[in-house]
């Protein structure tokens, strides 16, 4: 019963986890179509900017909560950049974007390794995030009821944009038909500009968080990109509630079968029960209806 | 182009994608790449004029950078030394640096340059067992040498290389040795998912099934993977009196936050690590690993006056924030090993060299390492050691006396059938 908990605790943290690296990649790869594989190096850029942020400002916990907005900023700046210099000149063509942000990501790491060193660099966590809460029976870590919480705010803030602010209106409106939304004069540019600045923003964001997990170093993109990709797949494309019930669920799947089998094992599993959903429901759990003729 | 064309050039798109992804997380572990056909035993190498060339064969560019690229500047250092102090035989030593690239078959074909075309009388590099594995046919086709500075897992001798880390007698036997005496009754194996940790859990299992220790779990990862939130609960569930780390590369960090933030501590549970050294304690962070436990057969620590020497001489030419580590002393110590063999050999030749190598010794900051001319291994003294608040290792406990290598554990009867 005890394992059941702990297994659940760590179930939902890790599709909480995936669900933070995934959302900004629901908003540029789901709406957008466009595959960014530099996401992950604006995770590791929200990794850094908790570090420099620390570097300056001492106090463990007073750095993390500045990152987070900071990490955003600097994820949205970098995707608006990447945007604006090269992907604009891509829509439509996912195979080359694929491998222009593929060289772009290659960039983005080994200019980290030459501004911060190869080594990992270290981010404390403040006291009040190490240890963990005694829930019941169980033992929820701090960090990881602290990153549920970002992620569950990050769902909670980017639905509210999306389904109530004008700007959100706009999203969908040149996701559901890019022409029509154009000829009723929203601009398309400004629109995808946007969009990407809060995608790659939240990668940002998803970067200061898992600070308080793994290792913060150049190479830190590439461990989530494949599985950021697998949520947003699986989700279906276009739609954030798949998303989040896509990195929730195969979080729970990981840590079922890793728990019975080993990590190894687990990883395959997960990979095997992706490609038979994929077979059966190929757009994924959601899609979006549409009557766009594009 | 309808919609449902879009989803599934996008869906074949991320399939792209990911195979991506999985070639090129599979490229530091390739496994078994063998070298390029290596053309004849004779040698070319030059010894009429006042130098003698070497060879530097270590990763500057990818994955391993990180940590070879350490080895790389203690060779330096004592190249410089050597030179310094008027050089091996009467000559000057001249170094011929090359990048093996984190990539075993750069390691081949770069070794068989050096040898063939730069005509080295000696290569000193390599770090993962692949990059060994993968330079070894080069060596023994050209009947050159390599001195080899990484603690792996043993099972190997060749005639043309010479292993200056530890094999597993001189770092997890004694490791293991250290648990039982502090009363350790069970153990936890938790591993990165490839050759080295599962070979040197093989040897743990054998060696507590033999003295009584109970192994209550064992469990591997992936590389680079980075949720140890499954594999710290069961470690936390089945209460083991140690946990035996064997774990490679960024994994570490992921594993001792998830520790500490599961409520585990050094009180509680220690943590034996065999791949954690002074370097890796600041990308890990301090607060997470303090307090646990090292393998090693050297530290900055270690209190001696030739110690002292190499790190003031290190901090000198790096920045006096640079560490010394295990890895980086036994790469320096081989530089002067190969020079004392070549001075009782008088010669720079293979043979000679071999011929010559047995009881070399040498005093190291390690303290004195003598050379076994029957496995190529050489003695050293093993230390289990603890993180300080110092963010350096202290040592907890000595095996006293230099352990004579015995990469196939022959002299263990607990090890027999393990070895073949």
């Amino acid at each position: 019963m005890q394992a059941l908990y702990s297994q659940l605790v760590a179930g939902i943290s890790l599709g909480s986890i995936l669900l933070l690296a995934a959302l900004g990649l629901a908003l540029t790869f789901g709406q957008m179509g466009v595959i960014n594989m530099a996401h992950g190096e604006f995770i590791m850029a929200g990794s850094y900017t908790a570090f420099v942020i620390q570097k300056v400002i001492a106090d463990a916990g007073i750095s993390l909560l500045l990152a987070i907005p900071l990490g955003f900023l600097v994820g949205g700046l970098m995707g608006v950049l990447l945007e604006a210099t090269l992907i604009r000149r891509m829509y439509h063509r996912p195979l080359d974007t694929l491998l222009v942000t593929w060289g772009v990501s290659l960039i983005l790491q080994q200019a980290a390794r030459d501004i911060f060193g190869a080594p990992n660099v270290d981010v404390r966590a403040p006291s009040w995030l190490s240890g963990g809460i005694d829930v019941g029976i169980t033992h929820v870590p701090a960090a990881r009821l602290f990153i549920l919480m970002l992620a569950a705010a990050a769902v909670a803030g980017l639905s509210l944009v999306l389904k109530t602010m004008p700007l959100g209106r706009r999203i969908r409106g040149v996701v559901q038909n890019r022409d029509l939304a154009e000829t009723v004069g929203i601009s398309t540019r400004n629109t995808d500009r946007l969009t990407f600045f809060i995608g790659s923003g939240l990668a940002g964001i998803a970067g200061v968080a898992l600070t308080l997990l793994g290792s913060t170093g150049p190479t830190l993109g590439t461990s989530y990109i494949v599985d950021a990709f697998l949520v947003v797949v699986v989700g279906g494309i276009g739609q954030i509630k798949g998303a989040v019930i896509a990195a929730f669920g195969l979080g729970l799947l990981q840590a079922t079968f890793e728990y019975s089998t080993t990590a190894s094992i687990a990883k395959v599993m997960v990979f095997v029960v992706i490609v038979v959903f994929l077979q059966i429901r190929p757009q994924g759990i959601f899609s979006v209806r549409t009557r766009s003729l594009a | 182009m309808s919609m449902r064309r879009t989803r599934k050039r996008l869906l074949s798109a991320v399939a792209v994608v990911m195979v991506a992804g999985l070639v090129s997380a599979g490229c530091g572990s390739r496994v078994g790449a063998s070298g390029p056909g290596s053309s004849s035993g004779s040698s070319c190498v030059d010894t009429s004029g006042n130098s003698i060339k070497i060879g530097f064969l270590n990763s500057l560019s990818g994955t391993m950078a990180i940590s070879e690229k350490t080895v790389h500047d203690s060779l330096m250092l004592a190249a410089e030394q050597i030179n310094s102090s008027g050089g091996v035989l009467g000559k000057q030593l001249q170094v011929v640096s090359e990048d093996g690239a984190s990539e075993p078959t750069t390691f081949a074909e770069k070794a068989g340059k050096l040898i063939s075309s730069d005509c080295v009388a000696a290569v000193f590099g390599g770090w993962t067992s692949a990059s060994r594995k993968a330079m070894l046919p080069v060596f023994e086709g050209a009947n050159s040498l390599l001195f080899y500075p990484v603690q792996y897992e043993g099972l190997e001798a060749s005639p043309n290389i010479f292993y200056t880390g530890a094999t597993t007698n001189q770092q997890i036997i004694p490791a293991l040795d250290y648990l039982k005496q502090k009363g350790v009754k069970s153990l936890f194996l938790v591993g990165s998912d490839y050759v080295f940790p599962r070979t040197a859990n093989k040897e743990i299992k054998a060696y507590a099934n033999a003295n009584g220790i109970e192994i209550k779990g064992e469990e591997y990862a992936p590389l680079g993977y980075t949720d140890f939130s499954t594999i710290v609960n069961k470690v936390k569930a089945a209460g083991a009196g140690a946990v035996f780390n064997t774990l490679n590369g960024d994994s570490n960090v992921a594993f001792f936050k998830e520790y500490r933030n599961a409520g585990l501590s050094p009180a509680t549970m220690p943590v034996v690590s065999v791949s954690i050294a002074e370097e890796e304690i600041g990308g890990i962070g301090l607060d997470n690993v303090v307090g646990q436990l090292t393998a090693w057969n050297y530290y900055q620590t270690i209190d001696s006056p030739k110690n002292a020497a190499f790190v003031q001489a290190f901090k000198a030419k790096y920045g006096q924030r640079r560490v010394t580590s295990d890895p980086m002393e036994a790469a320096y110590a081989s530089l002067f090993l190969w020079k004392a063999m070549a001075e009782k050999a008088k010669s720079f030749k293979t043979d000679d060299i071999r011929k010559a190598a047995d009881g070399v010794s040498y005093d190291a900051p390690e303290g004195t390492v003598t050379v076994n001319g029957e496995n190529h291994h050489i003695a050293k003294t093993a230390l289990i050691g603890k993180v300080g608040p110092d963010a350096l290792i202290h040592a907890e406990w000595s095996s006293g006396a230099p352990i004579q290598p015995d990469p196939f554990l022959r002299t263990y009867n607990w090890a027999r059938g393990l070895t073949g």
